[in-house]
């Protein structure tokens, strides 16, 4: 059996969390005593058991009946296992909307079929869009509040293609449903008996996985070296890490990055027994023939693969700090189990995302997306984002404080393709 | 183009794990992994041979020993820490309500549960302990589905829900200040069925209060089991009955309730499992049921 994590993006008007909980209460998800929590409510508020409690879990959201912070569900079917990300839709939580998107395989894209696409519709997609999600599901819920009408449907998918086309989205399957009736949502339903499709559930299960299995070029970073230094291994030194990318085999000559030094990898140890070879996502040891330098951040690569090793490279930045960056700022890059200082040189340009245009800035404010170069103390093997979604991603962290300041998206390594600076007020499309 | 080896959901929840074990031993300077004798912390002691053989751990096992445990979690405890060879750390509720002078929790099922607050804070400080690994899962509860896999809590443990970091693709963040540490779960993203079909495929022993036993038994007015024991406070009104029963959690056992159950061995359980229809949490917890945001309170004032 395997496994489809996805979001669901939209705001709690939208029915967001009553869709993910009928999605476990249809699947026979949810257990007798949560339901009887669910049931003890509606007795003191009247109305219908609000499934969007099922998703709501801290205090404070369900006192404001919205969504605060990224949720996650499980469930399982007999053909997959489902994580569920719940992303909260209003635009000051962008950031959270942005850490929900960077796990995900898939985003279920909800519309209200009496407002059909908004801004916030344009907004997620884009933001999904950007994170490197493959998969998209239209859902156009509350179908039963326009009278199942097929027309409305086929409007809103006609403008939601305009925007799929503008982003160059790989994949998008539209679905009309209705969330708090269950219509279309696990079982088909009659009164949408013009739809030929599959039901939401039906999509989620047969929609293709096996997105973690990297095929790019092998990268290997260790995160940890075992030396057992005990009288049966006094010399044993292994290097413990997760295969970011690509396939590892017994044999290879590699290359330590950023030494540069050459070595062979000896063997390749997987959940203590030795395999000839290993591939994304798994997590190995690796045994050097040479005894060579190598310590905790440090990448490993078969020498037949060329990584750009650079201190300077461009990246796309979801800014997450309450304090506005500035060009000049100085903080950490940690590109998984790198850390590197760095400095942000210059601000080029923000996006903004209702508009998908993009327009000269000099600062980044709480949830703005940006694109600027960064410098580092020392090199990072960088791979751009849009080819590798694991090595191109990594994190910015205030040095004092510990926090994280924002996802970083690394655009562009080589400098002869780096953006020209435009003044503060030329707006442009993408 | 390279042939993809396929990994299964177990295998990409486990690799998971291995990841965020190593980022514990690669970014903190002392570690520790919080051992209950439960059935999640013995799959973390599994993942943890995994991620470091055939090196040591590079953290202790600690153990809270709230002096209510089942006697059998006790024993397993000391045989699995003497066959992993690895350290391990006990301290006692018991002693902590002495050395701070804490009232002993009363009523007729006094549970040690909140207490154990204290201890793990104390053992934090005497270790100085950065980041505590725990077996937490995320589908246990609702509050708990909101939190990080790397969590920080403040000086005084708290957790608050609202200044989480935002935690981004699999990178992790345990910088820390003076003062605070982080709670670790690397098997957040596990389910309760995903543990047993683990501990099934894993060949994992467990301890036996996690099959079908006759045990004796008090009935709660909810109609729940609680195994009888002597540091329940009881009268002539409880009921005290003789039935067939397994524990799906172990905690303390004043407040962990037993369900009825001819399930032997793991294949039964995951069979019963298949067919239940009762949360794990809300068929065997007396202290979450006290309030709807019953775990949220106890993680903001730093419990596990």
């Amino acid at each position: 059996m395997d496994l489809l994590r996805f979001i669901t993006c939209g705001s709690v008007d939208d029915g967001k969390s009553t869709l993910i909980g009928r999605l476990l209460y249809d699947s026979d998800s949810v257990s007798l005593d949560v339901l009887a929590t669910l049931e003890k409510r509606r007795a003191t508020t009247g109305g219908d058991v609000d499934l969007a409690l099922l998703t709501d879990g801290l205090k404070a959201e369900r006192e404001q009946g919205i969504t605060i912070d990224v949720a996650h569900k499980y469930f399982t079917t007999p053909r997959r296992k489902f994580i569920i990300t719940d992303a909260p839709g209003h635009v000051q939580y962008t950031r959270n909307m942005v850490t929900g998107a960077s796990n995900a395989d898939l985003a279920i894209v909800l519309v209200d079929a009496r407002q059909g696409v908004i801004e916030q519709t344009r907004r997620h997609t884009l933001l999904a869009s950007l994170l490197g999600i493959q998969h998209f599901v239209l859902a156009v819920n509350k179908m039963d509040l326009v009278g199942h009408e097929e027309v409305i449907f086929q409007k809103i998918v006609a403008d939601y293609a305009a925007i799929a086309g503008q982003l160059k989205l790989p994949s998008v399957v539209a679905i009309p449903l209705s969330a708090l009736n269950g219509d279309n949502v696990v079982r088909r339903s009659d009164f949408l008996s013009w739809y030929h499709g599959p039901s939401l559930l039906e999509h989620l299960e047969s929609v293709p996985t096996a997105v973690d299995a990297n095929p790019n070029e092998p990268r290997f970073q260790v995160q940890y070296v075992i030396r057992p230094q005990t009288e049966e291994l006094p010399d044993y030194r292994g290097y413990a890490g997760r295969i970011q990318s690509g396939t590892y085999r017994q044999g290879d000559r590699v290359r330590i990055w950023p030494s540069g030094l050459e070595t062979v990898i000896e063997a390749i140890e997987v959940n203590q027994r030795e395999v000839a070879a290993a591939s994304a996502p798994q997590g190995v040891i690796l045994r050097l023939r040479d005894d060579v330098d190598v310590s905790r951040g440090a990448t490993i690569v078969p020498t037949s693969a060329h990584p750009a090793v650079v201190r300077e490279l461009e990246a796309t930045l979801c800014w997450m700090d309450e304090r506005p960056l500035r060009a000049g700022r100085k903080l950490l890059v940690q590109h998984h189990a790198a850390t590197v200082k760095a400095a942000v040189t210059i601000i080029l340009q923000k996006t903004n995302i209702e508009t998908f245009e993009s327009q000269g800035t000099d600062e980044a404010k709480l949830n703005d997306i940006v694109r600027v170069r960064l410098k580092t103390a020392l090199p990072l093997v960088a791979d751009e984002y849009r080819q590798n979604r694991v090595t191109g991603a990594f994190i910015l962290v205030d040095e004092q404080t510990g926090a994280t300041l924002a996802a970083g998206l690394i655009a562009a390594t080589d400098p002869e393709y780096f953006t020209e600076e435009v003044p503060a007020e030329a707006v442009f499309s993408i | 183009m390279p042939t993809a080896i396929y990994l299964d959901y177990l295998d990409r929840l486990e690799a998971e794990a291995i990841h965020i074990l190593r980022e514990v031993a690669g970014q903190f300077e002392r570690p520790a992994l919080l051992f209950s004798g439960g059935k999640d912390s013995i799959a973390l002691t599994r993942l943890a041979e995994k991620a470091f053989r055939p090196g040591k751990f590079p953290f202790p096992l600690v153990h809270i020993d709230t002096g209510h445990n089942f006697e059998e979690i006790i024993n397993y405890r000391d045989e699995l820490a003497a066959y992993l060879g690895e350290k391990l750390i006990v301290r006692r509720v018991e002693d902590t309500i002495r050395e701070r002078g804490l009232h002993e929790p009363g009523g007729k099922y006094p549970s040690r549960n909140p207490l154990q607050t204290y201890t793990l804070l104390d053992v934090i400080e005497e270790f100085e302990f950065d980041a505590c690994i725990g077996g937490a899962r995320r589908d246990e509860e609702k509050a708990r589905a909101k939190e990080r896999i790397f969590s920080v809590r403040d000086d005084f443990g708290q957790w608050d829900p609202k200044r989480q970091r935002p935690e981004l693709w699999n990178i992790y963040n345990g910088r820390i200040q003076k003062g605070e540490n982080v709670r670790v779960f690397p098997i957040s993203n596990w389910t309760e069925l995903d543990v047993w079909n683990y501990i099934q495929r894993e060949n994992i022993k467990l301890p036996d209060i996690y099959f079908s036993h006759e045990r004796q038994c008090v009935v709660l007015p909810s109609g729940q089991l609680l195994g009888f024991s002597e540091h329940l406070n009881l009268d002539e009104t409880d009921e005290i009955v003789n039935r067939r029963v397994r524990f799906r959690t172990v905690g303390d056992s004043t407040c962990t309730a037993a369900v009825e159950s001819d399930a032997a061995s793991v294949d039964d359980i995951i069979q019963d499992l298949l067919l239940a229809k009762v949360s794990e949490r809300g068929a065997t917890r007396l202290d979450d049921n006290l309030s709807e945001t019953g775990m949220e309170d106890r993680k903001r004032n730093g419990y596990f």
